[in-house]
């Protein structure tokens, strides 16, 4: 077979991926495509037909297909190539892509091969979730496309198990829809999701979240007819004798993302634990050298806007890359103390500035993310209180670099 | 007016749909009655998927021939069926002096049932076969195998239908009436039929019908085993099925907690074994999970939670006798049931033992009928051709003839539509979501159906032309929809 020659191809017509494609073009970089498995762009905000899109970056509150039509509608203009209904098959470590559509097989040979393929969630089986199997069991999003892309009510008593944006977002879709909501249940002592979504989507509608709460048992041999719902202790371990049992005929699991990295994978990339994504440099490259992530599939973003915003440093990185066929090296390692996730980038140059992205483990109130540098803070940021469902931004100024050591962060209280 | 038959088979499960096929041999009116929607959704669906070797069960034993007989020729069963079969071999690995020595009786008694190639292997040569395997010893089965349980019964019952064999779904037997002809009118929840022969391969149901054509005093236990599947990454870790070595307990042997990688690459941890009264409760329960993990990792320690991607469980239809010991395959024709093969007790191995286990109910009518060969029964069948099996070129050509073939639904195991298509057409007529699931191997993957479920359920509808209520995704009332969110 033979393959076509591009300069960069970018896997996913999502938000990082539409947000790359116009950044690289503004840049310069014409000899592209977009490459999209669906039958439009614009990834998992088509179904995302709530607002609350696009306040940091538009200043302006938009629904998910609008925030998606902004890049939508920039590609359009600028005449960027896409193709739809076309799903890659295999990525290899030297840049072929070979994906497959209604037009048969075919192979590119990429200069630079940008991933921006999301991600995808966690399901009742990886979960291990006891119980029967009956139907109706759906993760929070398979939910939100049955009813908001397909026409079709998935059932009228709902309980959801995780405080997961996702989750909370359609327990209003669906008490909006004529459903009641009995309950949503989060199994840590705090929620999984933002402030602002149990707020609007919870409390709003007098939908009761019971934290330090999970399930237990799943019943129904058709259709699901009910769980057991048990309290849990400090350890997460369900607490005997505190099962309650509740009649459902649906379960909204909104239980965690996970990056979708199987493509990463078979390309040689090594992924870190901590996101299960690419582990990147501040260039946004991953270990394989020309194949770049951002968005998603690089770490779960709590907003859109970060996703895009990153995506378009990746693609400053990547014109970068193409050009000059190389990029400064990135030997500076990022370490992590034990109350912080992860970071994003996990290693810098220290011949640019950056911006570091990371999550708390647990919620902190009054605290400061420090990044040092042989005892020295070299970047830092201030914070009335850090919950794990925000993403955390820490500047690093690389001025203030002295040494080309390890960077460790850390949270000071 | 009830439909006639010659022979109706009860129930649909790997040896039902076996029967259904060694019968349409001959010059027979079959029909096969099952109260699911599908095939294979008892005990047939719900195991390890394992092709035994035939070594642990008792010498002279119907479960000893019939495994044997039925390893021997799978080759040849898997190439006329179409289904992906894999002799990967086998080892069962100890480490204690009894263990030594249980596996050397295992090797005798194999040898006797007629096993091939029993072999002791070492340390060096067990951690050179499996290095990802820890023990001492192991005892190696090179004849055991793989298959996947769903394309095998389907296969079965696709070939038995291109034969000439009717298949009622969702017909739930409610009574027998034996006329006085002996002949019998079998009423269902779906209507009646008139049969002269009856064969009762009931699986978990066997008793009651074995009662309702006059046959009683069968007592069943259920052997239930909770599996928990893992992802398909570590699948190359495990190349052949790994377990410990059997022990005896008052349910007959326990073959242990062992793992098994399935035909498309995933490992399977499982069974536990619990006696268990209830026959149709499938739950896995957490301390059962947590159990399975534990143990199977003493085997093979690359048990991680964050490769788990479902669990399932089955229950085997074991039955007693009066000391409450656990006994051989019944297959009978009592003169007190006339025109009746009775089939009891067809626990494991009945996926290795099916097609043996058939040929034997259709030979015990074939000495109390005079049947005559259908000249035009053909053995083989096709199956859906399964795009991500197919090389660089071959994709390329199946995509060239169908362009539904370059279109992939589902995104983790690359199902494509033409796929799809096909299993929604299937010969059987099934139009459940796990239907196209078992055919497909859609929905199956790390993401179990996150991003291609809501498109094979609408592929089901524009099809089927099905209102949104009626996409079923398993059984009677699991409708996936209570309506559309707008007219």
């Amino acid at each position: 077979m033979n393959s076509i020659k591009k300069e960069v191809i970018i896997i996913g017509g999502g938000p990082a991926g539409l947000a790359a494609a116009v950044r690289l073009y503004e840049q310069g970089v014409r000899d592209l495509l977009i490459v999209e498995r669906e039958k439009t762009l614009g990834g998992i905000l088509r179904q995302c037909i709530h607002d609350g899109f696009g306040l940091t970056r538009f200043k302006e509150v938009l629904s998910g297909p609008e925030y998606a039509q902004r890049f939508i509608a920039e590609v359009e203009r600028l005449n960027i190539p896409y193709v739809l209904d076309t799903t890659v098959l295999a990525v290899t470590s030297d840049r072929q892509v070979t994906a497959v559509s209604r037009n048969g097989l075919v192979t590119w040979e990429a200069k630079a091969v940008v991933l921006t393929m999301g991600c995808r969630e966690r399901t009742r089986g990886a979960l291990g979730i006891p119980g029967e199997r009956p139907a109706s069991v759906f993760t929070a999003g398979v939910a939100q496309a049955y009813i908001n892309l397909y026409n079709t009510m998935v059932g009228k008593n709902v309980i959801i198990l995780g405080s997961g944006d996702i989750g909370m977002i359609m327990a209003r879709r669906l008490t909006l829809e004529g459903a009641n909501v009995k309950a949503v249940l989060e199994i840590l002592p705090y929620p999984s999701g933002l402030p602002r979504n149990i707020e609007q989507c919870l409390n709003d509608y007098h939908i009761p979240l019971y934290l330090s709460h999970t399930i237990t048992d799943i019943h129904g041999r058709s259709l699901l007819t009910g769980v057991t719902v048990s309290r849990v202790d400090e350890r997460l371990q369900p607490i005997p004798g505190t099962e309650k049992a509740y009649e459902c005929d649906t379960l909204i699991l909104s239980v965690g993302l996970i990056p979708e990295n199987e493509l990463s994978l078979g390309a040689g990339v090594e992924l870190d634990a901590r996101t299960r994504g690419a582990s990147v440099d501040e260039h946004y490259q991953t270990g394989v050298a020309g194949v770049f992530a951002a968005g998603n599939v690089l770490h779960v973003h709590d907003s859109v806007d970060f996703v895009s915003l990153e995506a378009e440093k990746l693609a400053d990185a990547v014109a970068r890359y193409v050009r000059t066929g190389s990029l400064p090296k990135c030997d500076i390692k990022i370490t992590t103390s034990p109350e912080i996730g992860y970071t994003v980038p996990q290693s810098i140059s220290g011949t640019q500035d950056v911006q570091l992205s990371l999550r708390v483990k647990r919620p902190f109130r009054n605290c400061s993310v420090e990044v040092v540098q042989e005892g020295a803070t070299v970047g830092s940021v201030k914070l009335k209180k850090a919950v794990p469902a925000e993403m955390v931004k820490v500047p690093i100024a690389w001025q203030q670099l002295r040494t080309t050591r390890d960077l460790e962060v850390r949270l000071q209280c | 007016m009830a439909s006639k038959y010659d022979v109706l088979v009860i129930g649909a499960g790997v040896v039902g749909s076996a029967i259904a096929r060694e019968l349409a041999r001959y010059e027979l009116k079959i029909g096969v009655l099952e109260k699911n929607l599908d095939v294979c959704y008892g005990t047939s669906g719900r195991n390890s998927g394992v092709i035994h070797g035939g070594f642990v069960y008792d010498i002279g034993s119907r479960k000893a021939e019939c495994c044997v007989e039925g390893v021997l020729e799978f080759d040849k069963v898997a190439k006329e069926l179409d289904i992906p079969f894999k002799r990967t071999g086998k080892v069962l690995v100890g480490n204690t002096e009894e263990d030594y020595k249980n596996l050397e009786k295992t090797i005798a008694i194999g040898k006797i049932n007629g096993c091939i190639g029993l072999e002791m292997v070492h340390k060096q040569q067990l951690h050179e076969m499996l290095p990802a395997v820890v023990g001492e010893f192991a005892m190696f089965s090179p004849m055991s195998g793989i298959v996947d349980p769903f394309q095998y019964t389907i296969a079965l019952a696709e070939n038995a239908k291109v034969n000439g064999a009717d298949f009622y779904f969702n017909h739930e037997v409610a009574s027998i009436r034996r006329q006085n002809d002996n002949t019998y009118t079998i009423i269902t929840t779906l209507g009646e039929f008139d049969t002269k022969w009856i064969i009762n391969s009931a699986g978990l149901g066997a008793v009651k019908i074995s009662e309702m054509i006059g046959i009683s005093g069968y007592k069943l236990v259920g052997k239930k085993g909770d599996y928990i599947i893992l992802d398909q990454k570590v699948g190359h870790l495990l190349p052949m099925p790994v377990y410990p070595v059997p022990i005896n307990t008052d349910m007959g042997v326990h073959m242990g907690t062992h793992l098994t990688p399935t035909i498309d690459g995933n490992v399977i941890v499982g069974p536990t074994g619990d006696a268990v009264d209830d026959l149709h409760y499938y739950g896995v329960s957490q301390g059962n999970m947590d159990y399975l993990a534990e143990s199977a990792s003493i085997l093979w320690p690359h048990i991680h939670k964050s490769d788990y991607i479902r669990n399932y469980s089955g229950i085997m239809p074991a039955w007693l006798n009066g000391e409450n010991e656990m006994k051989d395959f019944i297959i009978e024709a009592r003169t007190q049931a006339p025109h009746t093969i009775n089939l009891i007790g067809i626990e494991s191995p009945g996926l290795t033992a099916a097609l043996p286990v058939a040929r034997r109910a259709v030979k015990l009518l074939a000495e109390r009928e005079t049947l005559r060969p259908n000249n035009r029964f053909d053995p083989n069948r096709k199956g859906i051709v399964r795009f991500a099996a197919q090389s660089d070129a071959e994709k390329a050509r199946l995509i060239a003839a169908n362009p539904d073939y370059g279109e992939i639904v589902c995104r983790c195991e690359k199902v494509t539509k033409a796929e799809i298509l096909q299993a929604v057409h299937n010969p059987l007529g099934v139009d459940t979501m796990t239907g196209i699931k078992y055919r497909t191997r859609a929905m199956m993957g790390r993401c179990q159906g996150g991003y291609c479920q809501m498109r094979i359920a609408q592929i089901i509808r524009e099809e089927l032309c099905k209102d949104v209520t009626e996409v079923l995704y398993a059984r009677n009332g699991s409708n996936l929809f209570v309506g559309k969110v707008r007219e």
